[in-house]
């Protein structure tokens, strides 16, 4: 019936939901204590599992919608579920970019300390994990703090462009790693931004508000 | 629990099976038995008074006491018309009766108006002839076809009533409603509508009624009279089969005996032709009605 | 607002007797929408909906108290002409009714009744009504026939024109499809969408979804009360009210 559906579907997201939150950690930590093993852990085994999810939610959100005809709250997660899917299986495609960058940067001595990169990637993760854990307890108010969060993110994000533009005028062989660290950043920045997506996404399910839009600028 | 039950069942299989048919046996010979009086009594008459049922019979007036031959011409014509007359009488206020109780009245007149419906079903024949003779052959000073007719018709009018009410009550409520939520007074969806929808069982129990009253005698012996001639007035009496045939049967002539019975063929053959025809009205009614 | 064709409900409290079976019942229907009235067995909905065509007069020992206005006028009124009214309310019901007349007899008979005698006129309005009610292509070569050798969803239709057949300006549907097949059901639906443009249509309905598809809005009752009445597409995707919510998404009822 409706009712296991619903909860069969919470369930799956909330596992995928997990295995996003840990490639993004792993991600991060791969490059910061230089472990090549976990990145490829994150390219090679976590993504096509992430992908088995993507298929596997979708699918049962339409039939779900097809035969049960939710109306009212149930309709509302039923859809936002089919757009969390996507955010979490784009949240994943921009770890696996991370964990790229991450195995090159490794494979290369460090230009400088990484501590801002450090910070901006820990704020990510508590953004991401904090939008699941808004969707869990239905708890509107952890949400919109995932919002307003957004702008810390993207201004770290802002600085480091800012001091890497800086590095690169200086000397022309620390090129290509500043780049990989600009990836690196700006993948992160895409991954705060999928996460005001879900919560955002969590707001409508709960109140049937949309709140999209009209939180201030995202600058890129 | 269930095993109990399941092997009880199959032990009295073969006893049950039996009682089964014996029963069937039983009850088609009681049906058999009704088919085998009635086939008697039919045979019967039959058999006495084929041969009087001849041309004469049918456009003959009767012969004169003693003579042989004649018909009962006018006593057929006779019936037909008192049964014309019955029906202006009994239609009108038994249908009007029915509905009225139907459509109208409060539960409890209802029921106090069929009550004494059925009491007037049970008064015998006879009362309701010293009736019509007290309400109209005594003004009138003589009797009269009219006479008879009225006898005959308020005979007819508690079945009347007791059907159409009937079958006016079964007209199921939509209809009354779809009727009045489109703005129709509530006469004119009884008139319209619900009578209408009523019309076979309406006009079986009519026709039932009339065959019922087309036999009696007794109610015309003071009334209608009787008459060895043509009726040329509503108001002179008039003759019918029941009376000519009990006219007949009595006398002491084999001849007129078997007209008697002649006379009895041609009046059964009319209430099976009432009936057949009410039947076949109701058919016809009914494919109208449910649309084949 | 327009009055010609809207209803409103003014604190209506009606009793079978001494039944309470409406409550305080306050709502407005304006002209050429579709409202949709759902809820649980019992809840009042299709005595409400007579409520607006006095039907419930046919009931002995009922009381009314409050106000309904049709075109602006209170139909409970001691001066109100119902026969009139119920021409201007006109009904159709769950399961379909034709008279025991042919179909052109069915059509028409709501006119004769009016007075209407010319026969042009009268083949023109059953025509009409016929093409307005999506019956006409079926049955223009048999109007003669009887109503009733129609099937079940034609009979319906039928029951639609005869309602259209005297121009009404409200249209008063209580469950009209529960004894129609899917096919039969789509088509009314589809009907009711075209007869918007011209008449008010409150229908009754025990089936959500068709609610939700043809309606502009939706009233839900309950004992008697309305617990919500919004906008159709509002009421199913997020409710105000969380009766309201437990109702539709099947949690009780």
């Amino acid at each position: 019936m409706l009712r296991e559906k619903v909860t069969e579907l919470k369930h799956l997201l909330i596992q995928d939901a997990g295995l996003v939150e840990d490639m993004i950690s792993r991600s991060m930590r791969g490059l910061l204590e230089k472990n090549p093993d976990m990145l490829y852990e994150v390219v090679k085994h976590q993504e096509p599992r992430v992908n088995a999810y993507d298929r596997s939610i979708d699918e049962l959100c339409v039939q779900t919608l097809a035969q049960y005809e939710p109306v009212a709250r149930d309709l509302r997660l039923v859809i936002m579920i089919i757009k969390m899917n996507k955010d979490l299986e784009r949240m994943a495609d921009h770890a696996v970019n991370i964990s790229e960058s991450g195995l090159y940067l490794i494979a290369n001595p460090f230009l400088g300390s990484y501590d801002e990169l450090r910070t901006m990637g820990e704020n990510t993760v508590a953004m991401m994990k904090d939008g699941i854990n808004a969707f869990v307890n239905e708890d509107i108010a952890m949400a919109q703090r995932v919002c307003d969060r957004d702008d810390i993110v993207d201004e770290a994000g802002d600085k480091i462009l800012k001091d890497l533009t800086d590095v690169m005028k200086g000397k022309k062989d620390v090129i290509p790693r500043a780049l990989a660290l600009m990836r690196i950043a700006h993948n992160l920045e895409r991954i705060a931004d999928l996460s005001t997506n879900i919560a955002e996404e969590v707001v409508y399910i709960v109140e049937g508000r949309d709140i999209k839009h009209h939180s201030g600028e995202h600058h890129h | 629990m269930k095993e109990m039950i399941h092997t009880a069942f199959e032990r009295t299989r073969s006893r049950r099976a039996i009682w089964d048919k014996a029963m069937i046996y039983v009850l088609s010979l009681c049906a058999i038995g009704v088919l085998f009086i009635l086939f008697n009594i039919l045979t019967h008459l039959f058999i006495q008074g084929i041969t009087s049922l001849n041309f004469d019979f049918f456009t003959h007036l009767p012969k004169p006491v003693g003579e042989k031959g004649g018909g009962m011409a006018n006593a057929i014509t006779g019936t037909l018309t008192l049964l014309g007359l019955a029906i202006c009488v009994g239609v009108p206020i038994g249908l009007g009766a029915g509905v009225y109780l139907s459509e109208y009245a409060d539960l409890k007149f209802a029921h106090t108006v069929r009550f004494m419906a059925d009491v007037m079903n049970g008064i015998p024949s006879i009362v309701y002839g010293i009736f019509a003779y007290i309400v109209c052959v005594l003004p009138m000073k003589g009797f009269s076809a009219l006479s008879g007719g009225f006898a005959l018709g308020i005979m007819m009018i508690p079945m009347i009533s007791r059907t159409s009410e009937q079958f006016v009550r079964m007209v199921p409520s939509q209809l009354r409603e779809a009727g009045l939520a489109l703005g129709v007074p509530k006469w004119r969806v009884v008139v319209d509508i619900v009578v209408p929808a009523a019309l076979a069982g309406i006009t079986t129990g009519v026709m039932v009624s009339l065959a019922r009253v087309a036999g009696e005698t007794a109610p015309l012996l003071f009334t209608a009279f009787g008459n060895r001639f043509w009726n040329h007035s509503l108001m002179q009496p008039i003759a019918a089969l029941p009376l000519q045939v009990f006219a007949y049967a009595i006398s002491p002539f084999d001849d007129w005996h078997r007209q008697a019975w002649a006379g009895a063929i041609v009046l059964i053959l009319m209430v099976f032709m009432i009936n057949g025809w009410a039947q076949f009205y109701v058919m016809r009614r009914s494919r109208w009605t449910s649309g084949k | 607002m327009d009055l010609k064709g809207s209803i409103q409900v003014k604190d209506l409290n009606f009793y079978y007797g001494t039944q309470h079976a409406l409550k305080s019942i306050s709502m407005t229907v304006e002209p050429r929408q579709i409202v949709a009235m759902i809820g649980p067995s019992g809840c009042g909905k299709s005595t409400l909906i007579r409520i607006f065509n006095r039907m419930n007069d046919l009931i002995p020992s009922t009381r009314v108290e409050g106000e309904v206005l049709v075109d602006g006028v209170n139909i409970y009124d001691k001066n109100m002409d119902v026969v009139s009214l119920r021409r201007r309310v006109g009904m159709v019901f769950q399961k379909s009714t034709p008279f025991p007349k042919s179909i052109y007899e069915n059509i028409a008979y709501g006119l004769k009744i009016l007075g209407i005698k010319d026969r042009r006129i009268l083949g023109e309005t059953v025509e009409k009504s016929l093409r307005r009610a999506a019956l006409w292509e079926e049955v223009k070569d048999h109007l003669g026939k009887s109503a009733m050798s129609l099937s079940g969803g034609q009979q319906q239709r039928l029951c639609i024109a005869r309602a259209i057949a005297v121009s009404p300006e409200i249209i008063l549907m209580d469950e009209p499809c529960s004894a129609l097949d899917p096919i039969a059901t789509a088509r009314i639906e589809e009907l009711m969408g075209t007869l918007k443009d011209e008449y008010t249509i409150v229908i009754v309905t025990h089936n959500m979804q068709q609610a939700a598809r043809v309606s502009d809005k939706t009233a839900f009752l309950m004992h008697g009360q309305i617990i919500e009445f919004t906008k159709t597409t509002d009421f199913f995707t997020k409710p105000s009210n969380k009766i309201t919510e437990d109702y539709i998404t099947g949690r009780f009822g």
